[in-house]
């Protein structure tokens, strides 16, 4: 059992995090490990056949979103970019789960759906780039589900509570760790990527056009996916986060009780409030 | 822990757009239709908080609707709820309320038939998790994780004694309990969460206990 990240990361020590997860998984809920294994395999599934039913280009019923993964496909198979490709996928693959999400497909929430892009974004198109196995994979996902299940526990997952900062913010900081691990890095290291990575979106408000998740959700998906590779990076060359991740997830939950309601989901403020923002409201509520 | 398991975290697998919108409002839909115990003819789904401001959005009516239906939260089948509901003969209406709920995203169901009447109210946590606040005018605090008992009886003594004795007889494992009542000496709800389901013949024995009236046995 671990309260928070430091008990966290010192039981994973020589060991992994994603083993300490599966250890309290079985504690918790009694179920074998090969059970809990064969669960989190099918998650990972669910990701990337969400992250392919993207690419062909879906659509939202509101009309406000799609195809943009699709462009981005596109765009990647033009030739050398500005960037690397694995970067550009996983930009395009988070933006790819998060349409299929807004179409009502089929998709892993994690921690959210309205975050569902960033972790299938940041670790299929780095399965592609280290040539991990699907094993391999799974167990990234425990690791991520560890870094989620702490800030869930500690502050919350959700933009109504906490606004996209506990949302994608946490999405990001659990890909991040699970990306650092993935690459070879420590539990610290992972730890310290968690906490860049959430440091990074402090202060996100959930601000969605007219209430729903399409509108900025899809792109700061896309944010999320780059914002985690970039601590991800920062921690695999041994930098380290000034204020430890537990104290970072305080301040995020701090902020998100500081947070006006307007900023929590409800569409009354931020992008949701701009002209265009509420334009789209009028439109969308009046055609209904 | 308000989380308990890491596929809280890394899942649920669901229909988008949005956990707490969508797939919480299946579960709660869920919830409801299995509280009822039958298929309803009428639905009334009442929606409070950020979910009267954006039900329509999220997909929220369907999502509920078809959760009352019976469907999961992954079956591909959610989008088509009112078309379903239909096919069934079943009427469904829908109620922006203004009042402002405990929590942000509420929902309360209303199901009948020529046999009966319920209403539950659910909030949704968040990440598909749930709880249900409500039944019939009696709170409880139920997740709808583990297989319950709900039993209406008379707010008299023993009756709490005699229930869990004949579940400890049955070797049946308590893991959360509350009662509710409205008023001293009338109706109270006992809620009994327990690790294993329980037989029917355990249950037939506590129906046939002095003071209980109902027993609604929930299993999903």
């Amino acid at each position: 059992m671990f309260k928070n990240i430091s008990e966290l990361t010192q039981q994973a020590t020589g060991q992994g995090i994603a083993k300490v997860m599966i250890d309290n998984e079985i504690e918790v809920t009694g179920r074998s490990r090969e059970d809990i294994i064969a669960i989190m395999a099918r998650q990972y599934l669910v990701m990337k056949t969400s992250v392919k039913q993207g690419l062909l280009g879906v659509r939202s019923r509101s009309g406000l979103c799609g195809g943009d993964a699709k462009l981005m496909d596109d765009y990647i198979k033009q030739g050398p970019k500005l960037t690397d490709t694995c970067f550009i996928r996983a930009i395009s693959y988070a933006v790819s789960v998060n349409e299929v999400n807004a179409s009502m497909g089929i998709v892993c929430a994690s921690p959210t759906a309205g975050s569902c892009g960033v972790l299938p974004g940041v670790l299929v198109a780095a399965q592609e780039k280290l040539n991990k196995s699907d094993e391999e994979m799974t167990m990234a996902l425990f690791t991520a589900g560890a870094i989620g299940y702490v800030i869930a526990n500690n502050a919350f997952v959700s933009g109504a509570q906490g606004g996209c900062q506990a949302e994608i913010g946490s999405a990001a900081a659990m890909a991040a760790a699970a990306v650092t691990e993935l690459a070879g890095g420590s539990p610290q290291q992972a730890a310290h990527a968690a906490a860049m990575a959430l440091k990074n979106m402090l202060g996100l408000p959930c601000d969605p056009l007219a209430g729903l998740v399409e509108v900025p959700c899809i792109k700061r998906n896309a944010g999320g996916a780059a914002n985690a590779l970039a601590a991800a990076e920062m921690a695999l060359a041994g930098v380290e986060s000034r204020i430890p991740c537990d104290e970072v997830i305080q301040a995020m939950y701090q902020i998100g009780l500081e947070m006006s309601p307007t900023l929590k989901e409800t569409a009354q403020g931020g992008l949701a409030a701009t002209p265009t923002g509420i334009e789209w409201k009028k439109m969308l509520w009046n055609n209904d | 822990m308000k989380y308990r398991s890491v596929f809280d975290i890394i899942g649920p697998v669901m229909v988008g757009p949005s956990s707490s919108h969508t797939a919480g409002a299946v579960r709660i839909g869920r919830l409801s239709r299995a509280l009822f115990g039958r298929k309803p003819s009428h639905i009334r789904l009442h929606f409070y908080g950020s979910f009267a401001k954006t039900f329509k959005g999220h997909a929220t009516d369907v999502a509920a609707l078809a959760g009352v239906l019976g469907l999961e939260m992954d079956d591909p089948r959610i989008p088509q709820a009112v078309d379903l509901a239909q096919e069934e003969g079943i009427i469904v209406e829908y109620i922006a309320q203004e009042a402002v709920p405990p929590h942000p995203n509420t929902l309360m169901v209303e199901l009948w038939d020529e046999q009966g009447r319920m209403n539950a109210t659910g909030q949704s946590l968040g990440g598909g998790l749930v709880q249900i606040t409500q039944v019939d005018g009696f709170n409880l605090g139920l997740s709808g994780e583990s297989p319950a008992l709900l039993i209406f009886h008379k707010d008299a003594y023993g009756t709490i004694a005699s229930m869990t004795q004949l579940l400890a007889h049955a070797r049946i494992n308590i893991n959360h309990m509350e009662v509710s009542r409205k008023d001293k000496g009338k109706t109270a709800l006992m809620v009994i969460e327990t690790d294993e389901l329980v037989e029917p013949a355990v249950i037939d024995r506590m129906n046939a206990q002095e003071n209980v009236y109902k027993i609604i046995k929930l299993e999903l």
